[in-house]
């Protein structure tokens, strides 16, 4: 498995790890059944604010991790260089991970229109979110391994 | 428009090279090995200006590392 394929996997991995032990803590602590649709708002609104240096923070430690760990298992300590290819690749995964993304933003407006509540809307934006970061590095390992 | 194929002699062209491998063909070009090797088994057709790195390296002309065959 090359560099970028182990990179991919670990993507995915970590981001399903870190938002979804996020997105438990944040479950476990509220919100609270008799919140109104403002507080509601401004409850996921917090919490998704601070997914996003929870988020990267723990990206960052992970791929720490990784390329020390990667380094140590091949022997090897140069890190491959991204060549057009790879910038190929990362365009067209981009592409389909935005129409996962889109589809996640059409389904949370879909919901709210069918009266569903703000956490409903919320979770299905989460959701998307998730799905479509997870899908872009599927699409990566995929077109890394079948070709593109 | 009818789909194209692009053929490549790199694998002799190496083995006529004092055997060079992959990754000196990848270091010499720029490229990833992984590149290198999608390239060879035809998996991915490289951008103009690589193709003719992959040529000056060989000092091949182009059309001697890649041929074009259109479908019939």
């Amino acid at each position: 498995m090359s560099y970028q394929e182990k990179k991919n996997v670990v993507n995915i991995v970590s981001t399903l790890l870190i938002t979804g032990g996020y997105f438990w803590y944040v479950t476990q602590s509220g919100p609270a059944p008799d919140l109104s649709t403002e507080e509601l708002l401004k409850f996921w609104a917090k919490s998704m604010l601070i997914l996003i240096p929870v988020s990267i923070v723990g990206k960052i430690i992970v791929h720490i991790v990784f390329s020390i760990g990667n380094a140590i298992a091949t022997r090897d300590h140069k890190i491959p260089p991204t060549d057009e290819r790879d910038k190929l690749i990362e365009l067209k995964s981009n592409r389909n991970a935005n129409w996962i993304f889109g589809a996640g933003f059409l389904i949370a407006m879909f919901a709210l229109v069918m009266d569903a509540s703000v956490t409903v809307m919320f979770v299905v934006l989460i959701c998307g979110g998730v799905l479509s970061e997870v899908f872009d590095n599927a699409s990566q390992l995929y077109f890394h391994r079948r070709g593109i | 428009m009818s789909k194209s194929f692009l053929s490549n002699n790199i694998r002799s062209l190496r083995f006529h090279n004092d055997e060079m491998t992959q990754q000196q063909l990848a270091d010499a070009v720029g490229v990833s090995r992984q590149t290198v090797v999608a390239i060879e088994k035809g998996k991915y057709s490289p951008s103009l200006e690589l193709a003719f790195r992959l040529a000056e390296v060989f000092d091949t002309p182009i059309q001697e590392v890649f041929s074009y065959t259109p479908e019939k």
